[in-house]
């Protein structure tokens, strides 16, 4: 018989996402712009980090009606924004048959100690972690992608860069360490012990690793694949831009060409100006989205 | 050597999958790299994505010149760009396969599934089981095609002279005979993929 829903199942459609750009568009004409650019995902919400962050006011997932809309304009997969913990919205995501749903740090979280049990779920989810114990926890939970936080909204790569260094860094330390530290580090990291011992044998994260949360470039985007990203998330970089077709195409290719300098060159040419963008100092610490999460 | 067209999707598994048959393999980004190898694999992945990259970057010509005397394997979205026709006319497929292809045929992703499948590729039947990932359909087989394996009566994997296609991933789950057949037995000899 076939069988629907199982994690491998949900792990193989995030491997055929990567070396893909996922954008975050906010209604069907966006979806349309970014299918043509040749994204490999789009992903709906109503608006997008730099938006939120503006407007503010509480986050939620999205209007059911938007989410019809894009799904019928685009043929690739469409992904939807949930608020961490709110698993009624994530019912309701299913209900829509949404390709992928993010339980996204970007949303106003509905709880402030536990995530999801995404493993009750037939459709995958992804999410955003800062560190290896994050990332372990989610996949404990049933995550079948993991993205880096960076960021979201901020058009700044520094947070981005921060965690994926953080991830890799955590992962090299597991694979030179003997089986009699594994158990201590799984207590220090907070994470399962099974998924801990995976990756010291693996060498990498048990499911696809992605970057999100800064990316406005294509030099932005080969910066995080070249840290070890297997492709990227854009939230904000495309829609905040001057030029949204062309920076969505361009940054298309520079996944595909991420190692070729003299490509990147011929590709950033001649596009106008990326989102404007804030420094760090710029977003106090409480109203930091990467603090959300547990 | 074997090439996997290394644009989009999931081109590191094939790439897996070639290290345990002790094949050598490379990424094929540029045009170029055609004139160096003796086989490609067309990955899964997004076929609009695919269209797009290939289109930007002169690879239907140079694709179906190499066809003419090397073999391809495609699975899923390969299958789907190695084609004849598709009914979603937002992708442009090489037109080396005698087939007509409905993507994502099945469904959305809660619809993707895990299935057994009854394979013959050489004298023996095999069972395999392996996933379908928002997988397309074959809706139309040419008199040329020799079709390997039906899924609830419909072709999910075909031949077609030296080329191969399939709806499934066998890379996913470390299944080796498709490229085993198609770069090494065919040609009876160990050293063509060489």
């Amino acid at each position: 018989m076939a069988k629907e829903g199982s994690f491998e199942v949900k792990v193989g459609l995030a491997e055929m996402l990567k070396g893909g750009v996922i954008m975050d568009v906010m209604n069907a004409d966006q979806a349309k712009i970014a299918e043509d650019a040749g994204a490999v995902a789009v992903m709906a919400l109503e608006r997008i980090p730099a938006l939120i962050r503006e407007e503010g006011g509480i986050a939620r997932a999205s209007d059911p009606q938007m989410i019809k809309d894009i799904q019928k304009s685009v043929s690739i997969p469409v992904m939807a924004k949930v608020r961490i913990g709110h698993f009624a919205e994530a019912q309701m995501l299913e209900a829509l048959e949404v390709d992928f749903i993010d339980e996204s740090e970007v949303l106003t979280p509905a709880d402030e100690h536990n995530h999801i049990w995404k493993h009750d779920f037939k459709v995958p989810f992804v999410c955003g972690c800062r560190n290896l114990g994050e990332a372990l926890r989610r996949i404990g939970e049933g995550a079948a992608m993991i993205r880096t936080k960076g960021e979201a909204g901020s058009g700044n790569i520094v947070e981005a860069v921060r965690h994926m260094r953080q991830v890799q860094t955590e992962i090299k330390k597991l694979t030179v360490m003997g089986k009699d530290e594994l158990m201590t580090f799984s207590k220090e990291i907070g994470a399962p012990f099974s998924l801990v011992e995976q990756v010291a044998k693996l060498g990498k994260l048990p499911v696809p690793n992605f970057a999100a949360g800064g990316v406005a470039t294509p030099a932005d985007a080969s910066l995080m694949i070249q840290l070890g990203a297997e492709t990227v998330f854009v939230g904000s970089g495309i829609f905040m831009s001057d030029d949204p077709a062309p920076r969505a195409k361009a940054i298309v290719d520079s996944v595909t060409f991420f190692k070729d300098a003299d490509k990147l060159v011929e590709i950033s040419t001649g596009l106008k100006s990326a989102m404007k963008g804030l420094d760090m100092s710029e977003i106090p610490e409480g109203e930091r989205l990467q603090e959300r999460g547990w | 050597m074997i090439g996997v067209l290394a644009l989009q999707g999931n081109y590191s598994k094939h790439i897996e999958i070639l290290d345990k048959l002790k094949i050598s393999s490379c990424e094929v980004r540029y045009n170029n790299q055609l004139d160096e190898i003796n086989g490609l694999i067309i990955p899964g992945g997004e076929s609009t994505t695919m269209t797009d990259i290939m289109s930007r970057n002169n690879f239907y010509d140079k694709i179906q010149l190499f066809s003419q005397t090397k073999p391809i394997l495609g699975t899923c979205a390969g299958l789907i760009m190695m084609a004849k026709s598709v009914l979603d006319k937002r992708v442009r497929p090489l037109e080396i396969l005698d087939i007509e292809v409905d993507r994502n045929a099945y469904g959305r992703q809660i619809h993707s599934f895990v299935n057994k499948l009854p394979i013959k590729l050489e004298k023996d039947l095999e069972t395999i089981s392996v996933p379908f990932i928002r997988a397309p359909q074959i809706t139309k087989v040419g008199k040329n095609v020799e079709i390997i394996s039906n899924y609830n009566k419909n072709p999910v994997a075909v031949k077609s002279g030296i080329h191969m296609g399939l709806s499934f991933h066998p890379e996913l789950n470390n299944i080796t005979i498709f490229h085993d057949f198609v770069f090494i037995k065919q040609f009876n000899s160990k050293t063509y993929a060489a």
